[in-house]
C-alpha cells in the first residue's frame, strides 16, 4: 500500500509541477525514480517532524503541493500543533502519508502504534482523513488527492492486504462505499477492517443472515447520509476499526445515529479499549486479542440480532 | 551589545499608536511590540518588496512574524503602509475586528502566516525559501523570532534545515531582548553563546542594536551576509523600549486593563525622552 502511494506521488509529480515530495529519514525504496527525475522537488529531511510540517506549510503557502511520508505515529502525534496551526488553520494542500497506521508495527511495541491517529485528527477543523482498505484503493485516493482542498491525512496499512476494492464501485473522497448489501445487519468498517467485515458477512451468510458492509474510507468529512441510509434498513449496526474506541469510526457512527434520533438501533463497536496494548507479536495477533476478527464480529452481530 | 540608540520622533509616534491600541483593545503584549518596533519599521521602510494594494502578489518578499505576540508593532507598520485603514488599529481584539491578539493571515491583509504558538515561523520560512528556489524566483523570506521563542526545539530543527539547504534567500531576525514572561532570560533559559549557536547551525551571523534604525538598515541591506548561507541578524533590543515603566519589566509582558493614570504617566515618559 505504501508502494502504491509513493509510486502515485511520482505519477502526480509528472503531471503537475506543484507536487513536491518530503520524507523524514525513510527508506529509499520506491522513491528512486522520483529522486532521479525531479531532484529539485525531492527532499529527504531529518528526523524532525515539527519542522517538516512547518516547512511544507511554507512550501504550500508558496504554491506547492507537498506529499510527506513518514511513520504514522510521528506524523500525527509528534507534530500535532504544527498540523493543527500550520496546515489546518491555514487550509493548506499538504498530504500526510502515514506509514503503519494502527497496529502495523505491533512487534516494535507501543511507541510505534498509531491507534489514536484518526481520533486526534478528527478533532481538527479543515482536516480530511482517509484510510484505504487496499493498494488499489490507495491509488484512487492518491489520484484524487492532487486537487483536494486543504490538508489530507492518508493512513497507510501494512501492505499486501487482500484487494477487495474495485473500480466498478467508484471512488470519491468523502463518499462511503457499500461493499455488499443485506437486510439484517449493517457492518461499518474503515481501512483494512473492511476485509474483516466482508469475511464476517460471509460467516453470517452461512447462518442465513445478510449484511451490508459499508466501507468508510473517509473518516472526515464523514458520510453521515450513507450511514443513516443503510442504518435505517438494518436491524443492528456494528462498527469495527483498528483504532481506539475513543473518538474514531465507532464514535463517529454513534454520534451520527444519536444526532439523528436513530440511537435506538441495536449497536456495538469493536476496536481497542482505552489502554496501551501490552503484547508484542503481529498485527493479527494484537487485533485478535482485542476481538478484531471476523468470527467475533459475526458473533457480536448475531448476539445483537437475538437480543 | 549595549542599546544606545535614541527613539526618534517617528518611533515616538509608533509608540503612541501602540498605547492607543492597548487602550482600544483592552490588552496587549506591550513589551514585545516595543522591542521589535524598529526592526519591523526598517523592514517595511527599506527592505521588504511588498505591495499594500496586492498583499498576495506572487513575487512579494515573505515576512513571517513568528513571535506573534509582538503583533502590535506589525499592525502599526501595516496600517502605516496602507494594508488596511488606520482606524482598524483602535478596535483590535474586538468581535468582528480584523486584528487579533496574535496575527492571522485569514483576517489581516499583509499577514503571511497565523502565528502565536511559538517556534512555528522559521520552519514556514524555510519552506517559503525552498519554494522560491524551486521556482528560481528572486523574492526573499524574512522571519522574526524572539529569544524566548528560541527555547522551542522546533526553532533549532528549522535552523538545522536552513543550514543544510544553504538558504541564502532566508534571513532570520532575532529579537534578543533578554527578557521573557517570567523575567530575565538568563535566569530562565540562558541562550548564550547565542550568536555562536546560529553560526554552528550554518548561518552567517551579524549583531546589531535593534533600536538603531540606520544600523538595522545597513545590516539588512547587507543580507545575505554570505552568498551560500542563511543569514541571522541578532537584534539586541530592550523589552518595553521607550518607557521607563515598561523597560525590563515583566509586568508589562502582557498588559490588560491599563488604568488611565498609568497611561498618562507613560505618555509623559514618552514626551520626556531625549
Amino acid at each position: 500500500m505504501r508502494k502504491a502511494a509513493l509510486l502515485a506521488v511520482h505519477e502526480l509529480a509528472k503531471r503537475d509541477p506543484r507536487v513536491v515530495f518530503v520524507g523524514s529519514d525513510i527508506t529509499k525504496q520506491n522513491l528512486e525514480k522520483f529522486a532521479a527525475e525531479f531532484p529539485d522537488r525531492y527532499f529527504m529531511e531529518g528526523i524532525y517532524e515539527q519542522h517538516i510540517i512547518g516547512m511544507c506549510a511554507g512550501l504550500a503557502m508558496s504554491g506547492k503541493i507537498p506529499y510527506i511520508n513518514t511513520i504514522a505515529t510521528f506524523l500525527t502525534r509528534r507534530c500535532y500543533e504544527q498540523v493543527l496551526i500550520d496546515l489546518c488553520l491555514h487550509e493548506l494542500p499538504v498530504r500526510l502519508l502515514g506509514s503503519g497506521g494502527g497496529t502495523v508495527y505491533a512487534p516494535l511495541g507501543p511507541t510505534h502504534l498509531a491507534n489514536e491517529d484518526l481520533a486526534i485528527f478528527r478533532a481538527i477543523p479543515n482536516m480530511t482523513i482517509v484510510a484505504p482498505c487496499d493498494a488499489d484503493e490507495m491509488k484512487r485516493v492518491m489520484m484524487q488527492s492532487l486537487d483536494w482542498h486543504g490538508p489530507l491525512y492518508v493512513r497507510i496499512a501494512k501492505g499486501g492486504d487482500k484487494v477487495v476494492s474495485s473500480d466498478a464501485r467508484g471512488f470519491k473522497i468523502g463518499e462511503a462505499i457499500p461493499m455488499r448489501e443485506g437486510r439484517d445487519v449493517l457492518l461499518v468498517s474503515t481501512g483494512i477492517t473492511t476485509q474483516i467485515a466482508l469475511d464476517a458477512a460471509d460467516l453470517l451468510a452461512q447462518d442465513g443472515l445478510t449484511a451490508t458492509v459499508l466501507h468508510i474510507h473517509t473518516l472526515k468529512p464523514f458520510d453521515t447520509a450513507r450511514v443513516l441510509h443503510y442504518a435505517a434498513q438494518a436491524k443492528a449496526v456494528l462498527t469495527i476499526e483498528e483504532h481506539t474506541l475513543v473518538g474514531g469510526l465507532g464514535s463517529a457512527v454513534a454520534e451520527t445515529l444519536m444526532d439523528s434520533g436513530k440511537g435506538g438501533v441495536p449497536f456495538a463497536r469493536l476496536g481497542f479499549p482505552d489502554v496501551f496494548t501490552e503484547e508484542l507479536g503481529s498485527q493479527v495477533e494484537i487485533m485478535g486479542k482485542y476481538g478484531l476478527t471476523s468470527a467475533n464480529l459475526a458473533a457480536k452481530a448475531k448476539g445483537l440480532l437475538k437480543a | 551589545m549595549e542599546q544606545r540608540a535614541l527613539i526618534d520622533s517617528r518611533g515616538k509616534d509608533h509608540r503612541r499608536l501602540i498605547l492607543q491600541m492597548l487602550v482600544g483593545s483592552g490588552r496587549g503584549h506591550v513589551g514585545a511590540a516595543l522591542s521589535v518596533m524598529e526592526i519591523v519599521r526598517v523592514l517595511y521602510d527599506d527592505i521588504l518588496r511588498v505591495d499594500p494594494k496586492q498583499p498576495r502578489w506572487a513575487d512579494r518578499d515573505r515576512f513571517i512574524f513568528s513571535k506573534g505576540h509582538g503583533c502590535l508593532a506589525l499592525y502599526v507598520m501595516l496600517a502605516e503602509k496602507g494594508f488596511f485603514p488606520k482606524e482598524e488599529l483602535l478596535r483590535s481584539c474586538h468581535f468582528g475586528s480584523m486584528l487579533g491578539g496574535h496575527p492571522e493571515s485569514r483576517k489581516t491583509p499583509g499577514v503571511e502566516a497565523s502565528t502565536g504558538a511559538l517556534g512555528h515561523g522559521l520552519s514556514i520560512g524555510v519552506g517559503c525559501a525552498l519554494a522560491a528556489r524551486i521556482d528560481k524566483k528572486d523574492w526573499r523570506t524574512f522571519v522574526l523570532i524572539g529569544d524566548g521563542e528560541s527555547n522551542e526545539g522546533s526553532v533549532w530543527e528549522a535552523a538545522l534545515s536552513a543550514g543544510k539547504h544553504r538558504l541564502a534567500n532566508l534571513t532570520v531576525l532575532v529579537d534578543y531582548n533578554k527578557f521573557q514572561s517570567y523575567g530575565p532570560s538568563k535566569d530562565i533559559q540562558d541562550l548564550e553563546p547565542f550568536a555562536d549557536k546560529w553560526r554552528s547551525f550554518g548561518f552567517a551571523v551579524r549583531e546589531v542594536d535593534g533600536h538603531d534604525v540606520p544600523a538595522l538598515r545597513e545590516a539588512l541591506n547587507a543580507t545575505p551576509f554570505d552568498a551560500a548561507k542563511p543569514s541571522a541578524l541578532i537584534c539586541h533590543t530592550v523589552k518595553g523600549k521607550g518607557f521607563k515603566t515598561t523597560e525590563h519589566n515583566a509586568d508589562w509582558h502582557h498588559k490588560a486593563k491599563v488604568k488611565p493614570e498609568e497611561l498618562a504617566l507613560l505618555l509623559i515618559e514618552l514626551e520626556g525622552l531625549p
